[in-house]
């Protein structure tokens, strides 16, 4: 079949049942829009207010479903917009395609209106770049982009289309290949010659190896990383740590990947990690890590954390094995398969001493104040009134932490949140991204004042839409997290993030059609929770909370990991 | 310690940025890099020599081998290395220095590849060791530019990557 190049690309979309694009148009992919004009019955598009948006909302998009977040944007300006979206997803391997057009041909390197070479400025933030210069190439560039970003340790793809290999007065062969049929593609030699036959079966002496280690351990802890998550290995997962009954640690990235009021559970680890998590993972004498990479978030200090423990590390990607904490043992896989063929060879474990001397660390604190709205009862309330199966899209700062500490999450793609990058600004894009992929559940966006700041002008996506989030800024008239460090370590020189100034969040939201609520007790935040839980509109509730709020627990980086700054 | 990397990817244009990104992000300097088609046109072997530790290597190699374009990866052994590198040096040679130089070249195995009444220009390919001895020795006759390919390796032996 002969069919121009844009029409190719938009089929190539329908063999990968792709049905929604978050993006923005311009000028050198006009054809391509052009192309989706006549689209409109099979294809979704979401016009954001800023391609910065577009990128976090097809990743919040791709982490909430599990498929691949497709993102469109034009060249130049357009297109270095989705960095800062491109580097968010790349850190939490978030499978997502990203497709820009740059200048035509004749025009290329020529430093010509809106020319940016962004597959220069995307290769250190991407799993693979493509540069499209022949439309014949579309069909196979297309399939293989998909396949890179959807398998093994998934991640960001960008293919940028020269204006030139979109021209509709071309025509190139296309044949309709459902992507079931097709994750290889012959014509691109080392993927399918090297990468896929690589894709790592787990090695059987690996599993008995660590059979055998789990039977010899006394204190074994397991970290439950984005790997469980991005491989939806949570039932395998349960399974896993009910056979060895010990004490399972939650990365951020982690999150929803074990079930957080589990009674095995012992929260976060790491710079906030709970006082179970952090000294279980000091006092343990076998730390199982599935799909962490150890980050300096969590391995604070890579020479001492899990120092009494053999260290055994679990994951898909080779590269992350003894990156930043050497491993006594590892065994490469998809934590799905892993798991399973571990499952079949474990027996039930009884080790009860070591389970309650680190449970009984999870003690719960008595609420001294009720009638102040802490960070800590924001969430509760939150968590009491909205179902529990709700997604939270959180920014980044404290209300991340307290929203990771507070909320329990109980399956993948439940926390959408920029755990390696730390994106400002994630938060209102990836909940627009949920709450297309997922419009039966209850999305709820939990954000500060300086991050809202960053990409409030989404609010005007959702308003349009019909996309009713639940928006909740924990304002604290500062930028917390910056502040808190400034407040324990730089001696209350608070530099910069006092937040006095507009605007008034309330009318803001009103401004963009939305319902604004500010909120400054309990009894204010349950009467609203109940009416942005209405759903017919998005809502926005500025909860007035104290500004030296802190986080804790918290360890200083670098510290020992029992260290604790705060408790 | 050095340390030499060869590495067949496909030959299409940027690969080559990806590769040496993957050094520069860690800020440690690639000593030298060679890049050339192979047998296969569609395939290019790169080698790079780096100055670094064993771990520091052994994970630039695993996340080479994640690169799509990267078909193949081989840190050679010393002991089953065969090395060679290419130079190419002009320095002043007259009537009184030419007889000097044109023994040295003897003794190494280099070639002159131009004369002028004022300089002579010489090539020789060899390991790198043998190169700097080179250089030594033509550093009294003042050398006007050298230029070197870098190093490209195989292993010893049946054996290919």
């Amino acid at each position: 079949m002969k069919i121009r190049p844009t029409k190719a690309i938009l089929e190539c979309l329908l063999e990968q049942d792709v049905d929604t694009i978050f993006g923005y148009p311009g000028g050198t992919i006009l054809n391509l829009y052009d192309e989706l004009y006549h689209y409109q019955d099979k294809v979704t598009h979401y016009l954001t207010a800023h391609e910065q948006g577009a990128s976090h909302a097809a990743d919040g998009y791709a982490r909430s479903t599990g498929n691949v977040g497709v993102c469109f944007a034009t060249s130049g300006p357009g297109a270095t917009n989705l960095t800062t979206g491109i580097a968010t997803a790349y850190m939490d391997s978030s499978p997502v395609v990203f497709i820009t057009c740059n200048v035509g041909d004749n025009l290329l390197g020529k430093d010509s209106f809106q020319e940016v070479d962004i597959i220069g400025i995307a290769m250190p933030i991407t799993k693979a770049t493509y540069l499209v210069r022949d439309p014949q190439t579309i069909p196979d560039v297309m399939r293989q982009a998909f396949a890179v970003a959807a398998t093994g340790r998934p991640g960001p793809v960008l293919i940028d289309f020269l204006k030139s290999a979109t021209a509709p007065n071309i025509e190139i062969d296309y044949e309709y290949v459902h992507w079931t049929k097709n994750r290889q593609c012959s014509s691109i030699q080392s993927y399918s010659a090297h990468h896929e036959i690589k894709a790592p079966e787990p090695n059987k002496e690996d599993i008995d190896t660590l059979v055998q280690m789990i039977q010899e351990a006394e204190r074994p802890l397991i970290m439950c990383g984005g790997g469980v998550v991005r491989g939806r290995a949570h039932t395998q997962f349960l399974t896993f740590a009910e056979k060895l009954d010990c004490p399972v640690a939650i990365t951020i990235m982690g999150g929803g990947g074990f079930p957080g009021e589990h009674p095995l559970a012992t929260g976060m680890i790491g710079m906030h990690g709970s006082e179970a998590s952090n000294r279980a993972v000091a006092g343990c004498d076998l730390l199982i890590a599935v799909g962490c990479r150890f980050s300096d978030r969590v391995a604070l200090n890579p020479t001492t954390f899990a120092s009494q423990a053999k260290i055994v590390h679990i994951d898909i990607d080779r590269s992350e094995i003894d990156k930043n904490i050497i491993t006594d043992h590892h065994i490469i896989g998809s934590a799905k398969k892993v798991l399973s063929m571990l499952n079949e060879r474990l027996g039930q474990s009884d080790l009860l001493n070591w389970k309650t001397q680190i449970l009984s660390h999870l003690s719960v604190a008595e609420e001294t104040e009720p009638d102040r709205l802490t960070p800590k009862r924001v969430l509760q309330i939150i968590r009491e009134t909205a179902p529990r199966d709700s997604i939270v899209a959180t920014d980044v700062g404290q209300h991340q932490m307290w929203s990771i500490q507070h909320f329990n999450f109980s399956y993948p793609g439940q926390l959408l949140t920029s755990g390696g990058f730390g994106t400002m600004g994630f938060g209102l894009g990836a909940a627009i991204g949920a709450k297309v992929g997922n419009p039966d559940k209850v999305v709820i966006h939990t954000t500060g004042d300086g991050c809202f700041r960053m990409n409030c002008h989404e609010m005007c996506t959702s308003q349009h839409y019909n996309l009713p989030i639940i928006t909740v800024i924990f304002n604290n008239g500062t930028l917390g997290m910056v502040r808190q460090w400034q407040n324990l370590i730089y001696d209350k020189r608070f530099s910069h993030t006092t937040l006095d100034r507009g605007p008034d969040f309330v009318k803001l939201a009103e401004a963009y059609g939305l319902k604004g609520i500010r909120v400054t007790t309990p009894e204010e935040l349950q009467l609203a929770m109940v009416e942005a839980l209405k759903g017919d509109c998005g809502c926005v509730l500025d909860v007035v909370i104290d500004t030296d709020e802190m986080v804790t627990p918290m360890v200083a980086a670098g510290s020992e990991i029992t260290d604790f700054l705060l408790t | 310690m050095t340390q030499t990397i060869s590495i067949l990817v496909e030959n299409s244009a940027g690969v080559l940025n990806r590769i040496t990104g993957l050094f520069s992000r860690r800020a440690f300097n690639i000593e030298s890099l060679a890049v050339g088609v192979t047998d296969d046109p569609t395939i290019s072997r790169i080698t790079i020599v780096v100055d670094s530790g064993n771990s520091v290597v052994e994970q630039v190699e695993k996340q080479l081998n994640k690169l799509v374009e990267v078909i193949k990866v081989r840190t050679i052994e010393v002991s089953s290395l065969i090395g060679r590198e290419l130079m190419l040096v002009k320095i002043n040679a007259n009537a009184k220095t030419r007889q000097d130089i044109l023994t040295i070249c003897e003794i190494m195995g280099a070639k002159v590849c131009d004369i002028s009444p004022a300089s002579m220009t010489l090539e020789l390919s060899a390991t790198t060791e043998q190169l700097n001895t080179f250089e030594t020795l033509l550093r009294p006759f003042s050398i006007l530019e050298m230029a070197r390919t870098g190093l490209i390796a195989v292993q010893k032996g049946g054996g290919k990557i």
